[in-house]
């Protein structure tokens, strides 16, 4: 009776375990999604920035016109005059997994928009990528580092930077299809399915057609395989984890458009080929070695080695003749930016032009990861009691995400999740040791010895769940262990065996020491709630198309971007091609629907450089490369009226800089006093006099009367002048976009150009005064 | 323009000469009064209408030109009860388009049934409102933005009618600004901003004496070319209305230039004509107000409100000049029970058909009425006419669809804001289906997860891995049984501890040994019970890696109850022999050293057995 009762119990107990873990993941989920709708709350549901516009408007074209078209599309509306193949040269995991949401969301009647779905897809992918961390960290350490992780990268600063709602970017899903990709290798590298293993394969699918840092998980995963033949952890399971992924894998990959055969041509991909056929070598070996007496075995490998070395260096030969053809070497300029950091600010300065390319400062880790940062390194040791395929797995993917982080800012996303993972399996570890040491010292705990284990252990999960979670539950955290051995303790008053109990742990901690330091880990989960909490509410929430600022009289918004475009998308022809800095060119289609000669997808140097050349060219000829390319209005970024710090002319050296590398006639110097970048008097003539310094500053010393530019804090060096080849068609309310339209060429008139001019003048007069003495009913 | 009308006239004059005199009535008194003061034109004409002939004549002519007729957009005849009565109580007269025969071509004739049939002698007075869009032309018709904006407006000053006028006059009202010119014939006089012509005395029919007046006129001319309302009915408690508008400006053209900083400075010199600010009057209680257009909200908006109306200013993105456009939405919900009414078995809304802002003209109104799913018998009743037709929407979660009922409307003024009704047969029960839906949908979910994990959905039920699964859920179920009989031995040392604490407090030597037997019986049986799962154990292939481990906790656990009876018999033999503490301590000592030790033991094995 009795007994039937307590098995009972210990299966209602797991019963409850798993319900319990699962509400808690739900809740994590709720938590990923609703930490996320700061930028919906206190701004607007509204896409984000400048690329999630472009994946916005590729989401709109497929939702309109289907998948068929969707990989044809031609888009003659960016680039002019080169257009660009979007089917071709598009990630389309984002687009995709959007596109079929809003397609089974209204095929259920929901009548949602397109737009509304690109906004939330993110946030609810964050809540995916937790749930995967969860499955991810369980394979490493087990379920309750699992939860923290999750829970940690529920709001980890940096993922939050790329999800908020409205930021519809690669990033959104891809963090997720990283994860889940990393947890069903790991899955099968504990299990040694081909079940998991063709899952895998699948999930490394949709990270290719995702983003273009799947290169990442195709290298990392090669190196974890030598990692383990290298350290003797060769296994069959390893061979079914690696082999499918890499055959299929690159099978589909090939078959995304943007990749096709740079899956198996370009150097990024090498490793795992070359891994590949390594891993076969090895279980060949394995297999010999199982069949061959080991004298025979010893002849069988020095007969290997001396054929295998000679095919080794022939092989090798090849492949160095193929990758040293090719000038990059067989390496994509991002790559090889990653791998040597000064690269991209040596030889490509459209890609270092990009902040998100650069170095990041130590002040952004702290910023991003917080105190992940300090919990990393716990985490790393605890992965080495007792080393496991997983662990080290684990290991090598912070060490690796470490490195690339610290070349590119952007690539802080991919530490993110590592950091996550490695806090977790330290926090839970803490947390473990810590509750078990004051269990077993509080006197009468260690009553029915195995019931009150699991449970205090499940339960020490728990609370520590809940302490990451809000701090409000620490109190809780604290009351609910000593409520419950009050109890206890009154229920048994006296017991015999408590000596016992306590020698058979050896990893026990003084009792205070562990109270204390669980106090001191629920302060630093606090913090990093809180930072986390302050990140996505105030540093990474805004949309950055509407700004705002608060001032005495209350909130000010500053919806200048879409003014403009919404002007360009009502006032001008449907063909007009607009000219304006790269930045602005996904935000002009996709907003206003014009043509623009350049966009944030810098395929073509050239073409971004023609048009720095003319922002950086005299007003003529900037209208003649404007006219060659057929553009009709010119649209700058100005912030100097509301103090605005990145518009275009802080922007300006860029232009030049890259404008110069292709039209040697552009030279930086000439911009820069005394190697000083300046728009002050002290400027000089060519500075003054190009295009964009005229088109910023039109007009502008009839604002104040001094013109003084509250971006760079100084009055403009030539206050007063006329435009000749253009005219102000549009500016906004705090003149932050203006728009100007190219002047129609003059009437070539005989004679000496200034009589002609005085001559249209009073013509047009003329005109105007005729127009006005002519009545309608005479 | 002003070719074309002038085209126009001549074919009147040459008409006129052949037109025979219609009827026996005569126009003893025309008033004409024009409000040019917004860019609608309101024409009020008060006509005293006579008989002079002896048939009884019930209906009455009036013409307007082909041109103005197709700019007219509201016509309306009031009888007019003299001064003591208030307009509204007037009972608008039916007024419909006729074509008569012989009469000149280029004219619309709208026919006026009066009440009651004018004998011969009688008089009738009454009053017409005309209401014409686009009447106002720009001229010049492109302005730069320093400009102000001058429009002219056509009439003639002479009441066009196919009866004889004794008597009439005309005045023409324009905004508070400057005059740049007007026809002068004579009896024309101007009075502040005023205009007036006539008297002009005993004119025969279709008189015509064309007159152009050409002033400044800075109010906005903002026109909806398309405005499309989607009036839709929640019986939850709401009418949701959206509106979509396409706005033009219709005055004179911007040149193009646009200098923010000209408009920023003197905003009422520069940019005069602009669009600045549109304000809606919603119904009072309108909630969940919003304005935006297709690329997300608009901020420059305001609202407030009180229990009469609800008031929404609201700002275009950008100062509209002369033949810029803008797109926008604005939304409100408005409460249910102040506009949906029940009569006999049908419920009908009763709603005002216009847009709710001012001043704004509408070349094209549709208006769309989503009624709940499973409405049926609808029917509409509209105070004008309207083009009608039917379409179905798929909404939240909708199976058929729900019916929608769709007006169209062209050149639509304020004055069309009048009420219409939608009239259809709903079933209150039918609001429950789409709840009730999601319920089953839930229950049916958790249904098949129940189902899921129930059910055994392995493919092969012979394949040797599915058997060894097999076989070690029974082995670990036996291994479960077997620590928890040990567990119970192990309550039962503890018990019999217990029982000699007792016996060292109450010195109950008897109570003592019955219990030390009886717990020994339990012990027996419970050992008794171990067998058959050892026996199992031993047998199944699946629990080798297991069994010594179980066999050896098994050994331990007899071990330690041995060395406890053994400790137990001693201490109470020494008790019985009335030994001394200190010895009876030392002799029990060791054996309970052991035992501490064995419990230990058992305790990991334990521990070891759960991992595996």
């Amino acid at each position: 009776m009795e007994g039937s009762e307590t098995s009972k119990g210990t299966t209602l107990r797991y019963a409850f375990g798993n319900v319990l873990s699962f509400f808690i993941l739900v809740l994590i989920g709720v938590l990923a999604f609703s930490i996320r709708l700061f930028s919906v709350i206190k701004y607007e549901s509204v896409i984000h920035e400048f690329d999630p516009y472009f994946n916005y408007r590729v989401t709109q074209f497929l939702t309109k016109n289907g998948i068929y078209d969707f990989w044809n599309w031609f888009d003659d509306r960016t680039w002019y005059p080169l257009g660009r193949v979007i089917g071709g040269t598009v990630y389309p995991g984002l687009t995709l997994t959007a596109g079929s949401i809003w397609w089974i969301v209204n095929s259920l009647n929901i009548p949602l928009s397109v737009e509304t779905v690109c906004v939330f897809t993110a946030p609810i992918f964050s809540a995916f990528a937790s749930w995967a961390t969860y499955l991810l960290t369980k394979e490493v350490k087990g379920a309750g580092a699992g939860l923290t992780a999750a829970v940690l990268l529920a709001m980890v600063p940096s993922y939050i930077s790329r999800s908020v709602a409205g930021s519809y970017d690669n990033e959104a899903v891809a963090i997720f299809a990283l994860i889940f990709t990393f947890y069903l290798y790991i899955k099968t590298l504990n299990t040694g399915s081909l079940f998991y293993a063709t899952l895998n394969a699948i999930a490394y699918f949709y990270m290719v057609c995702s983003w273009g840092g799947y290169t990442f998980i195709i290298n990392l995963i090669p190196m974890h395989v030598l990692l383990c033949i290298v350290t003797g952890r060769f296994s069959s399971r390893l061979y079914i984890a690696y082999c499918p992924l890499v055959v299929l894998g690159t099978l589909l990959a090939a078959l995304v458009p943007v990749v096709g055969f740079n899956a198996v041509m370009t150097s990024e991909h090498f490793a795992s080929f070359l891994v590949f056929i390594i891993i076969h070598v090895v279980a060949v070996v394995h297999y010999i070695k199982g069949i061959l007496s080991p004298k025979m075995f010893k002849v069988a490998v020095t007969f290997v080695i001396s054929i295998g070395l000679v095919v080794g260096f022939a092989v090798l030969a090849v492949l160095v003749a193929m990758v040293a053809s090719s000038p990059t070497k067989g390496w994509s300029g991002r790559s090889l930016s990653l791998l040597d950091p000064t690269y991209a600010s040596k030889y490509i300065p459209i890609i270092a032009s990009v902040s998100e390319h650069q170095p990041p400062t130590w002040p952004s880790y702290f910023m991003d990861i917080n105190v992940l940062a300090f919990l990393v390194p716990a985490g790393i040791v605890a992965c080495f009691s007792p080393l496991s395929d997983a662990s080290s797995f684990a290991v090598l993917y912070i060490v690796t995400s470490v490195y690339f982080s610290g070349v590119m800012v952007r690539l802080m996303l991919v530490l993110a999740p590592a950091a996550c993972i490695m806090s977790g399996i330290a926090l839970s570890g803490a947390f473990d040791v810590f509750t078990r040491s004051i269990k077993f010292q509080l006197p009468g705990v260690a009553g029915n010895s195995q019931t009150d284990a699991g449970d205090s252990s499940s339960d020490s999960v728990v609370a520590q769940k809940d302490v990451v979670k809000t701090e409000k539950s620490e109190d809780a955290v604290k009351e609910r262990p000593s409520k419950k051995n009050r109890k206890k303790e009154k229920e048994h008053v006296e017991k015999p065996s408590v000596k016992s109990q306590i020698k058979k742990r050896l990893l026990v901690l003084p009792l205070e020491a562990s109270v204390i330091a669980i106090l001191l880990l629920v302060l630093l989960g606090a913090f990093y709630v809180v930072h986390s909490v302050w990140a996505a509410a105030e540093a990474y929430s805004a949309p950055s198309i509407v700004l705002t600022s608060y001032s005495n009289d209350g909130l000010h918004v500053f919806d200048d971007f879409r003014e403009a475009y919404a002007w360009l998308s009502h006032n001008t022809e449907v063909d007009d091609k607009v000219a304006s800095w790269w930045d602005y060119g996904y935000q002009t289609t996709a907003m206003a629907n014009r043509t623009v000669i350049v966009d944030n997808n810098t395929w073509n140097n050239t073409h971004i450089a023609t048009v720095g050349t003319a922002m950086s060219s005299p007003e003529k000829a900037a209208w003649e490369i404007f006219d060659s390319l057929d553009v009709k209005y010119v649209l700058v970024v100005f912030g100097g009226l509301v103090g605005y710090p990145s518009d275009d002319i802080n922007k300006f050296l860029w232009m030049v800089r890259i404008g110069g590398g292709v039209f040697p006639h552009i030279k930086e110097p000439d911009y820069l006093r005394d190697g000083q970048y300046r728009i002050d008097s002290e400027a000089t003539p060519t500075m003054l006099n190009c295009l964009m310094y005229k088109l910023s500053y039109y007009r502008f010393v009839e604002t104040d009367g001094k013109a003084f530019d509250r971006v760079r804090r100084t009055e403009i060096g030539k206050k007063y002048f006329k435009l000749t080849h253009f005219e102000e068609v549009f500016t906004t309310h705090h003149w932050m976009v203006r728009i100007y339209k190219l002047k129609p060429p003059k009437n070539r008139i005989r004679g000496k150009a200034k009589k002609s001019k005085s001559k249209a003048s009073s013509t047009s007069s003329k005109k105007r005064s005729g127009s006005k003495n002519k009545n309608p009913w005479h | 323009m002003s070719m074309g009308f002038r085209f126009d006239l001549l074919l009147f004059t040459i008409a006129l000469l052949s037109v025979p005199v219609l009827s026996d009535l005569i126009l003893s008194k025309v008033d004409r009064r024009v409000d040019l003061t917004s860019q609608i034109v309101r024409i009020t004409s008060t006509l005293k209408v006579e008989n002079e002939g002896t048939d009884l004549v019930s209906e009455v002519l009036l013409a307007f030109p082909d041109n103005q007729a197709k700019k007219l957009a509201h016509l309306v005849a009031t009888p007019n009860e003299g001064k003591g009565k208030t307009k509204s109580s007037a009972v608008s007269l039916p007024v419909e388009v006729v074509q008569p025969d012989g009469m000149p071509p280029a004219l619309t004739f709208y026919s006026v049934s009066l009440p009651k049939g004018l004998g011969k002698g009688d008089t009738f007075t009454l009053d017409v409102l005309a209401v014409f869009t686009h009447a106002l032309q720009p001229f010049p018709e492109k302005i730069s933005q320093a400009d102000i904006q001058l429009v002219v407006f056509y009439e003639t000053a002479h009441y066009l009618s196919p009866y004889m006028v004794k008597v009439q006059s005309l005045s023409v009202k324009l905004p508070d600004a400057r005059i740049e010119s007007f026809t002068k014939i004579e009896n024309a006089k101007i009075q502040g901003s005023e205009i007036k012509y006539g008297p002009y005395e005993n004119l025969p029919p279709f008189s015509y004496s064309p007159i152009v007046v050409h002033f400044e006129g800075n109010q906005p001319f903002a026109v909806a070319q398309e405005l499309e309302r989607e009036l839709e009915i929640s019986h939850w408690g709401s009418v949701q209305v959206t509106e979509h508008y396409n706005l033009i400006h219709g005055g004179a053209q911007s040149k193009g230039e646009f200098s923010r900083l000209d408009y920023q400075a003197r905003p009422y010199i520069r940019g005069a004509s602009a669009v600045r600010r549109l304000v809606a009057k919603l119904p009072p209680r309108a909630h969940s107000v919003y304005y935006r257009d297709e690329i997300g909200n608009i901020s420059t908006s305001n609202l407030w409100g009180d229990h009469k109306k609800t008031e929404l200013v609201i700002e275009p993105r950008y100062p509209m000049f002369g033949g810029w456009r803008t797109a926008f939405t604005i939304g409100y919900g408005l409460p249910l029970q102040d506009f949906l009414f029940e009569s006999g078995k049908k419920r009908y809304l009763n709603i005002s058909f216009g847009s709710p802002m001012d001043e704004v003209v509408i070349d094209t109104l549709i208006v769309k009425v989503v009624l709940p799913e499973g409405s049926r018998d609808i029917s509409v009743s509209a105070p004008f006419p309207v083009k009608q037709w039917q379409e179905t929407k798929l909404s939240h979660l909708d199976v058929v669809g729900r019916p929608v009922i769709v007006l169209e409307k062209t050149n639509v003024v304020p004055e069309h804001n009048q009420y219409f009704q939608v009239y259809y047969k709903f079933n209150s029960l039918s609001m429950f289906i789409e709840p009730l839906m999601l319920i089953s949908g839930y229950f049916l979910l958790f249904v098949a997860c129940i189902i899921y994990t129930h059910a055994d959905l392995s493919i092969s039920k012979s394949s040797p891995s599915y058997l060894a699964k097999l076989q070690w859920d029974e082995v670990q179920a036996a291994v479960q049984q077997v620590q928890n009989i040990i567990s119970r031995c192990l309550t039962i040392h503890d018990k019999l501890e217990a029982s000699l604490r007792d016996l060292s407090r109450s010195g109950d030597v008897q109570a003592c040994k019955a219990a030390r037997k009886a717990f020994d019986g339990l012990l027996k049986d419970l050992s008794k019970d171990l067998k058959p799962l050892l026996a199992f154990l031993q047998s199944s292939p699946q629990a080798a890696p297991i069994l010594p481990k179980v066999e050896d906790l098994v050994a331990k656990e007899r071990d330690l109850q041995e060395k406890l009876m053994v400790k137990h018999s001693t201490v109470v033999d020494s008790y019985e022999k009335n030994s001394g503490r200190r010895e009876t301590e030392n002799r029990v000592a060791s054996q309970q050293q052991k035992i501490t030790a064995l419990r230990q033991e058992v305790d990991d094995l334990f521990e070891i057995i759960d991992e595996i």
